[in-house]
């Protein structure tokens, strides 16, 4: 049965619908305010976009399992703040380890590594709800983000100083992650982008290129079909999950130094940007589908949008209304691609 | 050739589930380089015998043996690594993934730490090149019928290069060519010494490729025997235990002259559909609906039930014209539609048999605001009665019951609504001999009351066996349709009839 591939006007509409939909907010806003199009604007819109889209690298694994992650905020509030009160500058009278007396590359690889593995843990232990326990990860991770927030506040609120204020004053050399460039052509590139293009690589990688990655497409896509090939379900979700962790650790790492002050709110809602970058980015919620560039567009386009709303002015508020739109018409055009009609 | 020695021995095998003893001193032995057929009705523990073997299920006790040493896989994969693999009588395949992927997934070639995409490749087109399958292994499994999935579902087990293939109902879904491509491939393996154990339901094929029947019933071993030594009725009547060389009631409706439905020029909208369909059906009348896979049989009784959209055409029923848009307004119309895929658009498995049976007609048990739950049960008990559904209460779970009870559950909740037309797709399919005897006996009952039944199956007998007419579907068109005493009912031939209108437009 030979069938002849016909170009169909309703379906390409149908595929790219949500990014002529996109591109149009985009213009709209550059029409009110062409300054819009600067490459100040861009570098922070690129910025933004990278230590979010790492977060989705993260969570895009766990959609394409069938699952989700409510955590991620949460999870990168506690993280950042035990990064930040390990890295605040010497000078500073107020600091959470008044006995540290140096901050060295090392003390920041150790920052890092702590933020790794406390994020970590916490997926792990989403992902032993989901895979052990067969809990639906929504509700597990609803659960660890309670956990987290409450303790990321305990933390925070019992400085030694006694101050009960957002961490701040890091030391120069962590700051610079986030400040730093370098320069390809005329053109500045922050280290956020790059690492963040770099980490995305890796992900394609290992998406496309490993057993991790296939297995996590089988199991997302049929899990008995896996199973039943001799996929360990448990061990695939389990892994996925701590790559997660991974990703949450890196980027919580990064926001610290970008937002300069990690407070108790830190992190809130962070989970909605991840998931909806996911989302527009075509990972499905079904499961099973997905593409790294897709989650890299995703969290671009966002940014992109959620920064020029606020570069606009609109009322803060009303930015939440046309976010949440989106995330609904992103998904409402993704249900559409994989029902067939009958 | 003295063959004293087995490939796998399975002795005094038990397993106990909650609440029933599903196999009881179950045995089976496979002797290298034959075909075994496993016998028995739905629920005789076929199926769970091999899931204990493939190591889905731990046994509670028993041994299994291969090549008289005593082994005991704790998982597929453990089972695998050991030369026994499995098609499963559900098609296990990750649909957005691409043919290649699917067959070596759990164990895809590689390069360090990277999987080898080339290797894979290579691979699959050589094992299908082997297999005389004709595929583009790089394209999604998903874009591929549910007969070439099959067919691609049976090369992946067969590239195991295992010693003991087991075939769980295979053929559910395969052409009449397919069929023949399988056997092919089986004949192939047998010569190379591989055994294979085959569960399927259709006689003929047992009769034609089997060496060795083993019969099961109720969890225990029956006998085995060489196929050479036995009949289509002697395993029906050790499968059921009873007397079975009658498979069809008699037929007891009589078909008026009175047209309750009459289709014309159906034609849906998406493709694939039915093109120009037009019929009549009368009362009384069992009207069978005969063609290959992809005939479009499904797609023509689900455009005139409306879950299709319907393109162009008409449907009166009693003269008057309906519009039949959703299913809704179609029952309200007077029909009933029993879907083809019970598990998937049948049965709502977590609800229960009173739940399952007044889902459809909830609106008659209305007391202001609120639904009568005497009434309920009290037509849930009748139909049970009526239907002699076998469960232990009405609160059971309809999961937990057999195939054949199951879909008599179906029966009930769209007898309940009172229908006129009846359309059944493939309402007997993996149910036991002695729960399609029932169904044949309601279907006919049903007739005689005066209502029309369309009945669509892939099992020639069975249609010849209790239809009054045939219309037969090719390639999405109307191929002709056959009368009862003229072209079949013990009429020379009549197989061959149908089958040569089936392949019309092909």
């Amino acid at each position: 049965m030979e069938k002849k591939k016909e170009f169909k006007l309703g379906e390409f509409l149908l595929k790219y619908a949500l990014y002529f939909i996109l591109l149009a907010i985009l213009i709209v806003i550059v029409a009110i305010n062409p300054k819009f199009l600067s490459i100040t604007n861009l570098i922070s819109i690129l910025k933004q976009a990278s230590t979010k889209g790492i977060l989705a690298l993260g969570v895009a694994g766990i959609i394409v399992l069938a699952g989700t992650d409510l955590s991620v905020g949460r999870i990168l509030g506690l993280t950042a703040a035990i990064a930040a009160s390990l890295l605040q500058s010497v000078t500073f009278p107020m600091r959470y380890y008044p006995q540290l007396q140096e901050v060295t590359y090392g003390t920041i690889l150790i920052g890092l590594l702590i933020c790794v593995a406390v994020a970590v843990a916490f997926s792990a232990f989403n992902g032993f709800g989901m895979a052990k326990l067969h809990m639906h990860p929504f509700i597990v991770s609803l659960g660890t983000s309670l956990i987290a927030y409450g303790l990321c506040c305990i933390y925070i609120e019992n400085q030694p100083s006694g101050s009960t204020q957002a961490l701040s004053s890091f030391d120069q050399k962590y700051l610079k992650l986030a400040t730093d460039s370098i320069k390809i052509g005329s053109v500045k590139i922050p280290w956020l982008v790059i690492i963040f293009l770099l980490l995305a690589a890796f992900t394609w990688v290992m998406w496309n290129k490993t057993t991790f990655g296939k297995n996590m497409f089988a199991v997302g896509g049929n899990t008995e079909a896996a199973e039943v090939s001799g996929i360990s379900v448990t061990k695939t979700i389990m892994s996925v999950f701590i790559y997660a962790g991974i990703m949450y650790g890196i980027g919580s790492f990064l926001e610290g130094a970008r937002i300069q002050s990690v407070g108790t709110n830190t992190g809130f809602n962070y989970e909605q940007d991840a998931i909806a970058s996911c989302v527009i980015g075509g990972v499905s919620f079904n499961g099973g589908i997905g593409t790294v560039q897709g989650v890299v567009i995703g969290s671009i386009i966002l940014q992109a949008i959620n920064y020029g709303l606020y570069f606009l002015g609109v009322n803060a508020y009303l930015q939440y209304v046309i976010r949440g739109a989106i995330i609904i018409v992103a998904v409402a055009i993704d249900v559409r691609k994989y029902i067939n009609k009958r | 050739m003295e063959d004293n020695k087995y490939l796998l021995e399975m002795i005094d095998i038990e397993k106990q589930f909650p609440g029933v003893k599903a196999l009881d001193h179950a045995q089976l032995k496979l002797r290298p380089g034959t075909v075994h057929a496993l016998m028995g009705e739905n629920g005789a523990g076929k199926s769970t015998l091999m899931k204990c073997l493939f190591g889905i299920y731990k046994k509670d006790s028993g041994s299994i043996r291969m090549d008289g040493k005593e082994v005991d896989f704790i998982n597929p994969r453990n089972a695998l690594d050991h030369g026994v693999a499995m098609v499963h009588q559900e098609l296990n395949q990750v649909l957005y993934r691409s043919v290649m992927e699917n067959i070596w997934m759990g164990r895809f070639p590689k390069n360090g730490p990277l999987v080898d995409h080339r290797k894979m490749k290579e691979a699959t087109e050589t094992v299908m090149r082997e297999l005389e399958i004709n595929v583009d292994v790089t394209k999604n499994i998903g874009s591929y019928t549910v007969s070439q999935r099959q067919m691609l579902e049976i090369a992946k087990a067969v590239s195991y290069n295992a010693r003991i293939l087991v075939l769980d109902e295979p053929t559910s879904s395969l052409t009449q060519d397919e069929v023949e491509h399988l056997f092919h491939i089986m004949k192939k393996l047998t010569a190379d010494g591989v055994g294979i154990i085959y569960i399927s339901h259709k006689m003929d094929e047992i009769m034609r490729i089997a060496d060795d029947v083993t019969i099961m019933r109720d969890g225990k071993w029956v006998s085995t025997d060489p196929t050479s030594s036995l009949d289509t009725d002697i395993i029906i009547k050790r499968m059921v235990n009873r007397d079975m060389s009658h498979r069809f009631p008699e037929k007891t409706n009589q078909p008026g002259d009175e047209v309750i439905m009459k289709v014309e020029g159906l034609t849906g909208k998406y493709e694939p559909t039915c093109h120009n369909v037009s019929f009549e059906l009368h009362k009384g009348e069992v009207l069978g609906i005969a063609g290959l896979v992809g005939s479009r049989r499904t797609e023509l009784l689900s455009t005139i039930f409306g879950s299709m959209e319907r393109g162009s055409g008409t449907i009166l029923v009693d003269g008057r014209e309906v519009r039949n848009r959703t299913p809704k307004e179609s029952i309200r119309n007077g029909f009933a539609m029993v879907t083809e895929e019970r598990r998937a658009t049948g049965c709502f498995p977590y609800g229960n048999i009173l739940f399952n049976t007044v889902i459809a007609n909830l609106r008659s048990y209305k007391k202001g605001p609120l639904l009568s739950d005497k009434a309920m049960a009290s037509d849930t008990a009748a139909y049970i009665d009526k239907l002699k559904t076998k469960t232990p209460s009405q609160k059971t779970l309809i999961k937990n019951l057999s195939g054949g009870n199951q879909q008599k559950v179906i029966f009930s909740r769209w007898l309940l609504t009172d229908p006129h037309i009846l359309l059944l797709d493939e309402p007997t399919r993996g149910i036991d001999v002695g729960a399609k005897y029932e169904i044949y006996e309601l279907m006919l009952d049903l007739a005689k009351q005066g209502r029309g039944v369309c009945f669509i199956s892939s099992e020639m007998p069975e249609l010849i066996g209790i239809c009054d007419r045939i219309l037969v579907m090719s390639n999405g068109q109307l191929a002709g349709i056959v009368e009862r005493g003229k072209d079949f009912g013990g009429i020379p031939g009549e197989q061959e009839t149908i089958m040569a209108l089936q392949a019309k437009y092909v």
